[in-house]
């Protein structure tokens, strides 16, 4: 425990030997089987994995939705995780689900307010506060969830292939407003996709990981520099490794 | 669910056309809404006309149109028939708000207590399924020939099928949206009061529903069967009516019957028209 607490001074998160296996039918299925990873503070991380790589599974346990079967997990501060939908509530309109999350996180209802507006303001959907989940575009239910998740004034933002249901422009301006509101807040990022380009493009550092049981098996630090276009060919290159490296590890035989 | 489906996609194009069109007169909208209900009425009511015509039974067994509804209008012009209709709209009120009270906790409480759940989690869905006028006789012996004997059978009418609304709106709701909750810092009744609760609104409004047409029933099996007091409430007029064999009386008193449990659920189609488009469930979708 001491080293952990040691290593939170200078890392943000960290993961070590992390373990979950789930029952399947009569036997048990390993998800995650010893991983071991740490972020800085500040740091940008992006995870990618072929599906079946426990990616998600890491991310729950990071956020305290699940429990690991064996090793720890720690994270430096408070957490908030992005889903691949929006998950906003239908009820609440744009500025009520920014609300909300305010209000749980203790602020009174006069600050929350003008906060809520100042938030989604951050994620440019000026105008939009009155709407209700359903009356949003796809890319739009997104803002508002980065903009609820900002509310959270979490030090860890967590997200699990946020932008993978997204169409290729939209999720091009959602890697911008990203990267710009990460530059803003310095927050720590650990960025969950299966899309090695979009990985290359936001990440500090790309994990890859391997299937079944997922693993770390491979790390690729990325000194593009920022703001990177996913059409750039060094991007292309470094994702191209990892696209390979993904294939690698996706065949039977592959370790 | 394939016509769940269906009439959310007419509904849907209904308020994007009303959408499109903003300046459609009020009137003709309230026409084009009222005209399929009036001609219902009027073809009821023709009917009804030439059975009678046909004398298949004499006028004072099976009088007409015309002959009743003059007797409801003289009716409601007397204040004892007036306050037969006041009573018995009291007892349904009370006896259903209790049974909101009753059926909300009880949803709730199966819903987060396991053991709860498993013992009397069934037993909720067979209440609802028995007729709760069957409780009548054992009402009677437990209380009484009163008023109590009356609530507890429109109680037992009700809150069952309350209770079963909230439940299976808790048991519906989508877990990724209790995770989003989680993730925020909600835990145990923030959770509820916070997502599920709200979650479970539109099939606890069904469910809200559902018992108003049980408590109704129940109240009128209970006041014709159970002559309580000297109170003249509508179930002991129409029971009277047909003891002083006064047809017309017997079938004013089933159109005021009919109309009010129309308006009651009109208003909770309302309501629930209402959540529904809220909640995105019927809306258009952007």
């Amino acid at each position: 425990m001491s080293n952990i607490l040691q290593l939170s001074e200078k890392h943000s998160l960290s993961v070590e030997r992390l373990t979950v296996a789930f029952p399947h039918d009569d036997r048990l299925l390993l998800a995650l089987e010893g991983v071991t990873l740490e972020v800085e503070r500040g740091e940008l991380v992006c995870i990618v994995g072929a599906s079946g790589s426990g990616k998600s599974t890491l991310l729950n346990i990071l956020a305290g939705l699940d429990e690991p079967t064996a090793g720890r997990a720690h994270v430096h501060g408070r957490v908030a995780l992005m889903f691949q939908e929006a998950a906003l509530l239908p009820w609440l309109t744009a500025a009520g689900n920014v609300e909300l999350a305010l209000e749980l996180r203790g602020v009174k209802r006069p600050a929350r307010v003008e906060f809520a507006r100042e938030l989604l303001h951050r994620v440019h959907l000026d105008g939009f506060e009155k709407r209700l989940p359903h009356e949003l575009s796809g890319g739009m239910k997104q803002r508002v969830a980065l903009a609820r998740a900002l509310a959270q004034d979490a030090d860890v933002l967590l997200m699990d292939e946020p932008f993978g249901a997204l169409d290729a422009i939209t999720r091009d301006r959602l890697h911008e407003e990203l990267e710009r509101i990460w530059t803003e807040t310095g927050l720590t990022v650990l960025f969950v996709t299966h899309n090695a380009r979009e990985a290359v493009r936001l990440g500090d550092r790309v994990l890859v990981f391997t299937s079944r049981p997922g693993r770390v098996g491979h790390e690729v630090k990325v000194d593009l520099a920022r703001p990177r276009s996913l059409d750039s060919p060094e991007l292309a290159v470094i994702a191209g490794r990892i696209t390979d490296r993904l294939k690698h590890e996706m065949t039977p035989n592959g370790e | 669910m394939a016509s769940e489906l269906a009439a959310g996609l007419a509904s849907r194009d209904v308020v994007e056309t009303t959408a499109r069109r903003p300046g459609r007169m009020p009137l003709l909208r309230a026409w084009s809404w009222s005209w399929p209900k009036l001609a219902a009425i009027a073809l009821a009511v023709a009917a009804w006309q030439v059975v009678v015509w046909t004398g298949w039974k004499p006028d004072y067994v099976l009088p007409g149109p015309g002959p009743v509804f003059q007797r409801l209008a003289r009716d409601l012009g007397n204040p004892n028939f007036d306050l037969g209709v006041v009573i018995t709209l009291r007892r349904a009120l009370v006896g259903y708000a209790i049974a909101v009270a009753i059926g909300s906790v009880a949803g709730i409480l199966v819903a987060r207590i396991a053991v709860l759940r498993k013992a009397i989690g069934s037993a909720i869905l067979g209440l609802q399924s028995m007729p709760s006028i069957a409780w009548f006789p054992l009402a009677i012996l437990l209380f009484g020939l009163n008023e109590t004997a009356i609530f507890f059978v429109v109680i037992l009418g009700a809150a069952p099928a309350i209770a079963g609304g909230l439940l299976s709106g808790v048991d519906h709701v989508q877990p990724l949206l209790v995770r989003v909750g989680r993730v925020m810092g909600a835990r145990g009744l923030g959770l509820y009061r916070y997502v599920i609760l709200p979650a479970a609104l539109p099939s606890f409004v069904g469910g809200l529903k559902q018992g108003w047409a049980f408590a109704w029933r129940s109240l009128m099996a209970g006041e014709i069967i159970g002559i309580v007091g000297h109170q003249l409430s509508l179930g002991q007029q129409i029971q009277f009516a047909r003891d002083f064999a006064d047809a017309e009386q017997l079938l004013a008193i089933i159109i005021v019957i009919f109309v009010i449990g129309v308006v009651i659920d009109s208003l909770f189609g309302t309501l629930d028209r209402g959540i529904r488009r809220r909640w995105g469930l019927l809306g258009a979708e952007a």
